[in-house]
């Protein structure tokens, strides 16, 4: 008889967990009161924890602008930091709800995976850094060049397609933990290291002796990054993509951490509707009217949130280039909040 | 059952049993119902997996094998470019683990009986030396101690244009140590030459061995077969026309051309592994040896046995026995240890399938095919193993 309740309580048990799968992100992300986003393990700038321990970095302000919009409360967000191969099964198992870990979005990544990009909040490339004194002004000097590359990354891929093209011999060094592979790179191990410019930046930061490494001029593919979702929400999909188009929006209006409240009285239609003074568009979303007021309020509009992480503001010192908006000769142009 | 009938009369008096009080009808229940549920069990998850996966159109089966791999690999035992299939990646990585297991087997031995040896050496200084590298070294995570010799080489050796050049030819920098190669149409005459040198000495070991049994005659065996191992390739390769040159490694822009490389993270991974197994391997050669009793050293010498022949035909046959059961699973660590590689960057089935699952987004399959090679690596091992435990076992007579 002991066999059959077993068998029987088996079954229900079986039974239970196939039910346990289901639900939509939005709804589980509400319940539980957190964002859980995927980010890296560290890359200065884009997510990284500072000197007391908190994590800051353009995607975690990206992850902080979905807490924000969802919750009121840019706090209300954990972080797990993963490595380049980990990312996208972490998303798919739905360990974590949002990846914002600098990921290029690539037609074989929206098909694939079961994941999809929503837009992008960086505009990057990949380029190669190089010792000074190696005496190298082009990357198609690097004929036969050994070159340190983290593995699973289009910067592998484009690696290979870019020497490929231009018939140029290269031997790789991948290292999966970017901390090894950087100590492996400043050790001589390798000529060349190459990501994209952005983090060729950052990691540039961390070297001991950084005036001694330049970067190349060539850039070997396009990386637009930017956070991914699961399939299958389309709910959640908006409020991420809409969170980061309210930062976008809010630059170009002029809106900041600091006038917000002031833009409240402001009789621009489209400034009333990003900060819910014409109610309506918070609803669409599933949310509070004021979702991109607790945005800008709490993190600030895209070009402060650029300039704090990795403008001028930070160690990085990037220029804007494509990442400035639209009207500044730049790509970032988001789509109108009415 | 059978029992069952004929031990119900015995109990007379008592009503006829049911089938479900007889143990062994129970057994039997028990059995079936226990694969029942596990074939449930498996039926379940594959299929809930299967169902997700298509429920949230992530892409299934191993259709993506035969695409394009489109990333390099850094060190490759047969040809391969980023153009060709992800099924040949996989084959590159896979030879390259079969290569770091084979070659660190077969130094973990080496190494691990001489220390194993020297643990039992009446020479204080030696045993203790050997005492104190077993426990280091199996105390120490392997991990660590393949991120600490990947640091040393990579970090202590100068760049490639101030390498150290000991020898004309050879060359040692943080890219690893060239060498020269041979090449040309005499190196197949020189490989032919030393398998037939080989198989010569094995017909004179066996023939030589027959000798003596019948007349007690011995005769040089090794001497021979050393003789004939260098003379044979030697007269191929001279009968062939003497065709052979010396590829030597040149500096050329960032690198050496040319030559033979053993790069620093195979060099790595090999020390490593050799160096933690044979910590293990010498334990194991230790015990074996201690466990034939001292009487067989004294009754093998009272019969004027020499030392190193008392070794080889009393003490060896009787340790193996010992020796051989432990040292299968101390290769097959040493195997599945290899796929701590992908820490340092060498590039093993691991790092490879890694890679691919990243690309592909086909991690359900691609951990199949690491757990696929790898039982099949070990079962191979395992059976080799199992066949010579078997071959040098004791025969009662």
């Amino acid at each position: 008889m002991r066999t059959l309740k077993l068998a029987a309580a088996s079954a229900v048990l079986l039974a239970s967990a196939a039910v346990a799968q289901a639900g939509p992100t939005f709804d589980a992300v509400k319940e539980k009161g957190f964002v859980q986003c995927g980010v890296t393990t560290g890359v200065a700038g884009f997510s990284g924890p500072d000197s007391q321990g908190n994590w800051t970095g353009l995607d975690v302000d990206m992850c902080r602008a979905v807490a924000a919009a969802m919750f009121g409360d840019a706090a209300k967000f954990k972080v797990t930091p993963l490595s380049a191969v980990q990312r996208f099964t972490a998303l798919q198992s739905g360990e974590i709800d949002v990846l914002t870990r600098n990921t290029t979005l690539t037609l074989t990544r929206d098909t694939s995976l079961g994941l999809v990009g929503t837009a992008v909040n960086f505009y990057d490339g990949q380029g190669i850094m190089v010792r000074k004194d190696l005496g190298v002004k082009s990357a198609k000097e690097l004929d036969g060049a050994t070159i340190c590359v983290q593995p699973g990354t289009t910067s592998e891929l484009s690696l290979a397609d870019w020497f490929r093209s231009n018939n140029l011999q290269f031997q790789p060094v991948v290292v999966e933990k970017l901390d090894e592979l950087v100590r492996t790179f400043a050790a001589g191990r390798c000529d060349a290291f190459t990501t994209d410019k952005s983090q060729l930046a950052s990691v540039r930061t961390t070297l001991p002796d950084p005036s001694s490494y330049v970067i190349l001029p060539e850039t070997l593919s396009k990386e637009p990054l930017g956070p991914m979702v699961r399939q299958g929400d389309d709910a959640w999909f908006n409020v991420v993509r809409w969170s980061l188009f309210a930062m976008i929006e809010a630059e170009e209006y002029g809106i900041t951490s600091a006038n917000v409240d002031d833009m409240l009285k402001s009789n621009d239609p489209n400034v009333q509707r990003i900060l819910g003074v014409t109610p309506g568009m918070g609803k669409h979303l599933g949310l509070n009217d004021k979702w991109a007021y607790n945005i800008v309020k709490q993190i600030g509009n895209y070009g402060q949130s650029f300039e704090r992480n990795v403008g001028k503001d930070s160690a990085l010192g990037l220029e804007r280039g494509l990442n400035a908006t639209w009207r500044d000769g730049g790509l970032m142009y988001g789509w109108p909040i009415r | 059952m059978s029992e069952s009938t004929t031990a119900a009369p015995k109990k007379t008096g008592s009503k006829p049993k049911c089938a479900w009080n007889d143990p062994k009808v129970r057994a039997v229940v028990y059995q079936i119902l226990v694969v029942v549920l596990v074939a449930l069990g498996v039926w379940y998850l594959v299929s809930n997996t299967l169902h997700n996966l298509s429920a949230r159109n992530i892409a299934t089966g191993f259709g993506f094998l035969e695409r394009e791999a489109g990333f390099a690999i850094g060190e490759a035992t047969i040809d391969y470019a980023p153009n060709d299939t992800y099924i040949r990646a996989l084959t590159v990585g896979l030879l390259n683990t079969l290569r770091a297991a084979a070659i660190g087997i077969v130094l973990a031995t080496i190494l691990g009986t001489v220390i194993g040896v020297a643990r039992l050496s009446s020479n204080w200084l030696v045993a203790k030396i050997a005492s104190v590298y077993v426990e280091v070294m199996r105390n120490v995570p392997l991990l660590l101690q393949l991120f600490f010799w990947y640091a040393i080489i990579t970090e202590s050796f100068p760049g490639p244009r101030q390498a150290l050049n000991p020898i004309p030819g050879v060359f040692l920098s943080n890219r690893g140590l060239k060498f020269p190669s041979l090449e040309g149409d005499g190196l197949t005459w020189l490989a032919g030459g030393f398998v037939v040198a080989v198989l010569a000495a094995l017909l004179l070991a066996n023939w030589s061995r027959c000798r003596q049994e019948s007349t007690g005659q011995l005769f040089p065996v090794w001497r021979v077969a050393i003789a004939l191992l260098i003379a044979c390739p030697l007269l191929a390769w001279w009968f062939s026309g003497a065709d052979l040159s010396l590829n030597m490694p040149s500096l050329q822009g960032f690198n050496f051309r040319g030559g033979v490389t053993l790069t620093p993270e195979f060099a790595a991974l090999l020390l490593g592994l050799v160096v933690y197994t044979a910590a293990f391997i010498a334990e194991v050669v230790r015990s074996g040896i201690q466990s034939v009793s001292g009487g067989q050293w004294e009754a093998a010498q009272s019969l004027g046995l020499r030392r190193n022949l008392t070794l080889r035909l009393v003490v060896l046959p009787q340790a193996l026995r010992v020796i051989i059961p432990p040292m299968t699973s101390q290769y097959l660590n040493l195997t599945k240890n290899s796929s701590l590689a992908v820490a340092i960057g060498y590039p093993d089935i691991v790092s490879v399938v890694n890679t691919t699952m990243n690309q592909t987004g086909q991690a359900i399959e691609g951990i199949m095919l690491i757990m696929a090679a790898y039982l099949t690596v070990s079962l191979s091992i395992s059976c080799f193993m199992n066949w010579y435990n078997a071959r040098i076992a004791l025969v009662e007579r």
